[in-house]
């Protein structure tokens, strides 16, 4: 391969909200590389753009900071890069400082900061069209002359300004002025002070306020941040928001469901009945399907999401919940991960990158899958329809949601617990401060909100997908391997390795009321929470896995009700889900918080299992 | 009226910053008094700005939404504290 000459390296730094996305966005269309840097689970994206003057340019859009003082991992990223401090990771050529061009102030002493580091610099003013809707005049040129950098308008959800912007990368290329050491140190407070005189006094100088001032901000805020209003208001939305995502994914996950069983009985119809049939179809392509069927949730969830962040609620939602949280030690950003993780864990500790402080955010990703996700449904409603009579309790509930609001809530309830105690009594240090902006409300561009949504799927597909299928391939290697003997009476999987496991296991388990055929059950379970149920009915050998009906009736008969109490319990807690611990460790980078949630949510599990049974025992169950 | 604390003030009320004074947030486990004054400054909490309380959370009236010069901040009031205010 030839020598290609590098391209020029320009990074994107800005207040969070201030447009650096969709400038990001704007810039570089489709050619854009999501990756994480290295060692961090920061996610880094950079794409490429030709400047008018034919320079071929890669853009990086850094996280958005209010200081190059990094106080969170993101913010780290953001310093070290800037001061090309980043291993692995060259330093950028051109440094250019995205502003929302109505909400100056604190992005003017960011610029101040920035311009001791040294690079090249270029200063953009992006929402300039909200900007002159307000009617703020700026005195771009004076602006300019002030702070000694280019200065440029854009509007990056119309892809205005664009042109210049990219004009004036060539332009300071062309001067190729050295790059002068940097003078940067962390600022004191009273130098902080000094820098925000200075901007302080170009603002006035070079900007007149606006004429027409948002009041829709005010006026909407007015309404969703009332304190009972507000927070009835985010209940709904809250509502609306999981309506949706059970109802307009459950048809997705049925035909993703439905046309992975399909593939699998045409791969069998094809390939000879053996090893070689059981592993494309049970393995690889039931593998593969049980990753993808989490897709539909995962895009509605973050749709949601990314559409509510944009549309500036977000920052509101942590408001109105920061005092429920903060009784949880955690802080109120945690509120919408550990709510998306009532629809499924994993998109819930995605979203997890919402908060700041590292340890606020490991807590709140660890106490995620203690949450009631979807697939802990079908166990619950198997369990509920074998054992608990349906009858009419206190003359108006059901006995059945009865039991089933209890274990919701008892998944809430423990989840804030384990937090509290992780935040409380184990983690004690750096009680993170609640201090963010409220930005102004927006509507949100389609473009930006479509190309999040497909990141983050891709982002599970590819990051999470290839571990997710090789741990399928295992369990199911565990549970045909070795296959039956000859004239066997038993059930295959009774005397595969996951069958040994399971009876290895099973005097373990005793005290908690397992029978050897539930330990053997968990096996395969392993691969996802509702698998359990299809794994009950291979062990008990009830023909035909849908029938829940028949397994129900079967399994009110061999268990007792303190067993089946016990079943209940262990489903509350037990990391039952290879997939969320591998995306933990996607999420986190390491193996050790992955392999701490297993051992800390079995402990629970077991726990509470051994309570509940002997209880029940001791009720006469 | 001087010398009152962001913290002590309810909604509606205006005034100017004076100082940012922390105080109680040097014990284990807490970020130090000099990183919670910086924090405040870089989010414009600056001698000589603007605000007005525009809302207060539901339980204990925390924490508080304000209007800071133009721009809008939210905080608990256990940092309000640290910000000392002249109310007009
Ligand atoms: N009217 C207008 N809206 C914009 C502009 N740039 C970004 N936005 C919107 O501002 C909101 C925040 O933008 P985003 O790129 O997510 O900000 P970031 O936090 O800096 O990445 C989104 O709703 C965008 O659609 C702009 O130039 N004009």
């Amino acid at each position: 391969m030839s020598e290609a000459v590098l391209p020029t390296r320009v990074a994107l730094v800005g207040n969070p909200n201030s447009g650096k996305t969709a400038l990001f966005n704007a810039l570089t269309g489709s050619r854009q590389k999501v990756a994480n840097y290295a060692g961090v689970t920061v996610e880094r994206k950079e794409g490429m753009v030709t400047t008018p003057g034919g320079l071929r340019v890669s853009v990086l859009d850094l996280p958005g900071t209010y200081s190059l003082r990094a106080r969170s991992p993101d913010e780290v990223v953001t310093r070290d890069v800037v001061l090309g401090r980043f291993a692995g990771e060259a330093p950028p050529d051109i440094v250019v400082c995205v502003a929302d061009a109505t909400n100056l102030r604190l992005v003017l002493r960011l610029v101040l900061e920035l311009k001791a580091v040294g690079q090249p610099m270029l200063l953009v003013l992006n929402m300039y069209d909200i900007a002159q809707r307000q009617g703020i005049r700026i005195d771009i040129e004076g602006l300019s002359r002030e702070l000694g950098v280019p200065v440029v308008t854009t509007v990056a959800v119309r892809k205005r300004g664009l042109e210049d912007l990219l004009a004036q990368v060539d332009a300071l290329v062309a001067m190729d002025r050295p790059r002068a050491a940097s003078l940067w140190h962390e600022p004191s407070a009273a130098e902080i002070r000094q820098s925000h005189r200075d901007a302080e006094r170009m603002l006035r100088a070079h900007v007149k306020p606006p004429l027409r001032p948002d009041t829709f901000t005010g006026k909407m805020d007015a309404v969703l941040l009332h304190p009972v209003g507000g927070t009835v208001i985010l209940m709904l939305i809250l509502f609306l928001m999981f309506q949706a995502v059970f109802s307009w994914a459950t048809p997705m996950m049925d035909a993703i469901d439905a046309s992975f069983v399909w593939l699998g009985q045409a791969v069998a119809a094809y390939v000879p009945d053996g090893l070689l049939r059981s592993f494309l179809a049970d393995g690889l392509i039931a593998g593969v399907g049980s990753v993808v069927v989490f897709l539909p949730q995962i895009l509605i969830l973050f749709f949601f999401i990314i559409l509510l962040e944009d549309f500036g609620y977000m920052a509101r939602a942590a408001f109105l919940m920061d005092r429920l949280m903060g009784v949880a030690g955690l802080h109120g950003r945690a509120f919408i991960p550990l709510l998306s993780s009532f629809a499924c864990a994993i998109p819930g500790i995605m979203a997890a990158r919402v908060i700041d402080n590292k340890r606020d955010r490991l807590t709140t990703i660890m106490v995620a899958p203690l949450t009631t996700c979807s697939a802990r449904i079908p166990v619950y409603t198997l369990i509920i329809a074998a054992f608990i009579p349906d009858r009419v309790v206190w003359g108006f509930a059901s006995m059945q949601g009865l039991v089933m609001f209890g274990l919701y809530a008892a998944g809430i309830s423990s989840a804030l617990i384990v937090a509290f105690v992780i935040r409380k009594l184990i983690w004690r240090s750096a009680t993170e401060p609640f201090l963010i902006e409220l930005p102004a409300y927006k509507v949100p561009d389609p473009k930006n909100v479509a190309r999040g949504v497909l990141q983050r799927g891709e982002a599970f597909l590819k990051r999470a997908g290839t571990t997710i299928a090789s741990m399928m391939v295992l369990i199911w290697f565990l549970s045909s391997f070795p296959g039956a003997p000859m004239g066997a009476t038993q059930p295959a999987i009774d005397y595969s390795f996951a069958g040994m496991l399971g009876h290895a296991l099973q005097p373990l388990m005793a005290p908690i009321g397992f029978t050897w055929q539930m330990v053997v059950a968990l096996i395969p379970g392993m691969a996802a929470r509702e698998v359990a149920v299809a794994a009950l009915g291979t062990v008990y050998a009830v023909g035909g896995q849908d029938d829940t009906g028949g397994l129900a009736a079967t399994l009110s008969q061999q268990w007792p009700l303190a067993t089946a109490l016990s079943f209940l319990a262990w489903y509350v807690f037990a990391p039952q889900c290879m997939s969320t611990l591998a995306v933990v460790r996607r999420e986190t980078g390491r193996w050790l918080w992955p392999v701490i949630m297993f051992v800390y949510m079995v402990a629970l599990a077991y726990g509470a299992a051994f309570l509940v049974y002997r209880i029940a025992l001791a009720m006469g169950a | 009226m001087s010398g009152a604390r962001l913290s002590d003030l309810s909604k509606g009320d205006r005034g100017l910053i004076k100082a940012i004074a922390p105080e109680g947030h040097d014990g284990p486990g807490e970020i130090g008094h000099d990183e919670l004054e910086r924090r405040l400054l870089e989010m414009g909490f600056v001698e000589g700005a603007q605000f007005q309380i525009l809302h207060e959370g539901l339980v204990g009236r925390d924490p508080i939404a304000l209007k800071l010069d133009d721009m809008r901040v939210a905080l608990r009031r256990r940092e309000a504290r640290a910000v000392l205010v002249e109310r007009v």
